[in-house]
């Protein structure tokens, strides 16, 4: 027996997209070619292109492949501080590192000066603190940067106040967990730059987008043939990139319907988690929040024995974020919202698809009990030791 | 059973893993993070605990086809046996941060939460053998003599060794590359590890002087009399000869050995290498491999006090609350602080720590 339970991390890709891959894999040419052959892959990805842009809300030069979402809000995040000439980077604290970690990298190399927008304990940014911040140092920020939802606890951000609260400062998204799974429309939000990725969407492994609005010009990361608005070089990922905006479609096709599956599974599971583990701690809001993410915590428990005992029962889901050595650490999101650090590293992401069914659902209840109880007595003689 | 199979990234913890894996065992390999700031690679012999390593040790569970975590011991590493190798060295002892770490860490803190998780044991690459007799599982050396580390497992009490469990010990150490080459395991040709793996430097004077300071103190001769400088009196070792860099010879130009060191006082006492042996040598804190020797009465065995020692023939007492030893032949050069092993034979019957010598 194995129940998926980690669609946040990635989800299955869905037939479309694996259609539309097996066959442009197939085809020779590469985009950039004056050729017969080169020309029409490059109509494949235009095509793509365009449909992707449909999909999202953009035209279609708004939309930059990539390899893959780091890469996206590295572009994003690098380019507006570069092209800025300003020193002053917003963000929030509980940004993917994809986000925090380019950040950081310009603080400590290149002088950036990083503020980091604190979240409130329902999981949502403080806008109040945003707009002090904006007020007091306008002229001096050169993007704020703000996720889209929030990967580990579903919770989806107000961007469309960060928009009206930054008026002319750029405001980049990462939108990676929301596109294709609840309503994102570019142009409706108003933001500068989103970084939309699609494995998250049944698409494959190995490309995403930054949406960049018309007109903005941002330093690359690679340099070479330019093949992306002169902003993004290496050969043009057809196979990938058409798989994408066919995965996308048939997910963002499905969504109403999905959304409403998703979400009744998840309150299902909430009111269960709460029934068969009464001290658990559900750190997830209900809404506004992306239809499938539960983030739990399990006094008592620490998340790696959680994880190595779910797994081990044919359950995958996930905790927090692990370091380049594989170590999990108390996830900082959670530590954001101000959770304790011992609840923080008893905690478990859930995250529900389109592909779960209530029946796993109740299987996964019914094993959690004795999985607590392990979890809890080998922290029982940790403690001890 | 179901067990753990601790895996340092190294040939053999992967051929443990693979032969526990291959007996049918339900088998999880957990990699144990032991440094909170580890070294992304691994540079020559030294260290265990790199990024590299623990990338080697996914490959190899990966390989083997057994599930694969890191556990973050980072903290009971530090506390339990960084911590303690410190305190050890700053009151004028030598500890071994070996057998520290196999009693407190690996077939302790591992072993309990293993435990907790439903598992019944712990599978390692030591070199040591558990042999099941008359009902009980009793330890005894690994049949590769060059290879034998029953030395620093035997700080293990008979509750930690019924889960320990130890698939290398029939085997010679060049079989077991072989093996690992015939499975598959890239680790095949690993250089073993060496030293102590939280000095990746190799240089534990230079790593202790940064740590505990280094507070210029006399090198004295065992009447008193000042015969040269040290630079930190924890960095020297009883019976160490070179690097002691003194100004005044002794009478008959023989060599001059460390025989004592006296943390308060910041001293380090030399003599001559007669001044070194020692027939008798007493431990506390005694653990028990295996039957507990009856108290106060005279037995014969050997005595072992370094991890590659020799066996020395002896009789030794168990007082119940020390073991007593009364060595054939003396032994030159023995801190206290290090341990203290007694075997029946190539049984280990028990250890202790060496509290003091004569």
């Amino acid at each position: 027996m194995t129940i998926y339970l980690d669609h946040a991390a990635t989800t299955p890709i869905n037939s479309a997209a694996l259609d539309a891959l097996n066959s442009q894999v197939q085809k020779l040419g590469n985009a950039s070619s004056v050729h017969n052959q080169g020309r029409s892959v490059r109509k494949d990805v235009e095509d793509a292109r365009h449909k992707i842009s449909e999909l999202v809300g953009s035209n279609p030069a708004e939309v930059i492949f990539t390899a893959s979402g780091t890469e996206a809000n590295n572009l994003a995040i690098k380019g507006f501080y570069w092209q800025s000439g300003k020193k002053v980077i917003i963000t929030s604290a509980f940004e993917h590192h994809a986000v925090l970690d380019p950040i950081q990298w310009l603080v400590e190399h290149q002088g950036a000066e990083a503020i980091y927008i604190p979240v409130k304990s329902d999981g949502y940014i403080d806008l109040e603190t945003l707009k002090n911040i904006v007020a007091q140092r306008r002229d001096e920020i050169a993007l704020i940067s703000i996720m889209h939802s929030n990967n580990e606890l579903g919770s989806i951000q107000p961007i469309a106040e960060v928009v009206k609260i930054a008026g002319d400062i750029p405001v980049h998204t990462d939108a990676v967990q929301s596109f294709g799974k609840i309503e994102f429309n570019f142009h409706n939000l108003g933001v500068a730059a989103a970084t939309i990725s699609a494995h998250k969407v049944g698409g494959p492994l190995g490309v995403a987008a930054l949406i960049l609005k018309h007109g903005i010009d941002l330093a690359p990361l690679l340099h070479g043939g330019g093949q992306e608005r002169e902003i993004r070089s290496g050969t043009i990922n057809a196979p990938a990139i058409v798989s994408f905006a066919a995965g996308a479609a048939k997910a963002i096709s499905e969504r109403e319907e999905n959304f409403k599956k998703i979400r009744k599974l998840r309150d299902h599971m909430r009111s269960e988690l709460i029934r068969v583990v009464p001290d658990l701690q559900i750190n997830s809001p209900i809404d506004p929040a992306l239809p499938g993410v539960i983030n739990i915590s399990i006094p008592g428990t620490e998340s790696d024995a959680l994880l190595l005992l779910l797994d081990s029962e044919g359950i995958s889901a996930s905790a927090g974020s692990a370091c380049s050595a594989g170590v999990p650490r108390p996830s900082h999101v959670l530590i954001a919202m101000g959770i304790s650090e011992e609840l923080a590293d008893a905690s478990l992401r859930i995250s529900i698809g389109a592909s779960n069914t209530q029946a796993e659902v109740d299987q996964v209840i019914a094993i959690l009990p004795s999985v607590v109880e392990r979890a809890r007595s080998a922290f029982a003689v940790g403690k001890l030791s | 059973m179901k067990l753990i199979a601790a895996m340092s990234g190294g040939v053999d913890s992967a051929v443990a893993a693979a032969r526990a894996h291959e007996a049918g065992h339900e088998v999880i390999g957990v990699h144990l993070a032991l440094s909170s700031n580890p070294q992304k690679y691994r540079s020559g012999a030294r260290g265990c605990c790199t990024i590299e390593d623990s990338h080697d040790a996914r490959r190899a569970a990966d390989v083997i086809g057994i599930p694969f975590y890191i556990w973050d011991m980072a903290e009971e590493f530090h506390a339990g046996v960084v911590e303690n190798f410190l305190s050890e060295y700053s009151a004028g002892r030598t500890p071994n941060p070996c057998l520290r770490c196999n009693e407190k860490i690996k077939f302790a803190a591992v072993l309990d939460r293993a435990k907790g998780l439903g598992f019944d044991g712990v599978v390692t690459g030591h070199y040591a053998q558990m042999i099941e007799s008359y009902g009980q599982r009793l330890m005894y050396r690994a049949v590769d003599p060059a290879k034998d580390q029953s030395y620093v497992l035997a700080v293990l009490n008979k509750e930690q060794l019924d889960g320990a469990h130890f698939p290398l010990g029939d085997t010679k150490k060049d079989n077991v590359r072989i093996e690992a080459k015939k499975r598959g395991l890239y680790v095949a040709n690993k250089p073993d590890s060496h030293d102590i793996c939280f000095v990746p430097s190799g240089d534990n004077a230079g790593w202790l002087r940064d740590r505990l300071g280094s507070e210029v103190g006399p090198i004295v001769d065992e009447a008193g009399n000042k015969v040269g400088e040290h630079k930190g009196a924890y960095t020297y070792t009883v019976g160490q000869r070179r690097g002691l860099g003194l100004s005044v010879p002794t009478p008959s130009g023989e060599p001059r050995y460390v025989l004592k060191i006296e943390p308060k006082s910041n001293t380090v006492v030399v003599g001559v290498k007669e001044d070194l042996a020692i027939n008798k040598i007493e431990g506390e804190k005694p653990i028990w491999c295996g039957p507990i020797p009856e108290v106060n009465k005279e037995l014969r065995g050997f005595a072992q006090v370094r991890a590659h020692g020799s066996p020395l023939a002896c009789s030794y007492v168990n007082t119940g609350s020390e073991i007593k030893v009364n060595l054939d032949q003396p032994l030159f050069g023995l801190a206290t602080g290090q341990g203290l092993v007694i075997y029946d034979d190539n049984r280990v019957v028990g250890s202790a720590t060496v509290s003091a010598t004569e």
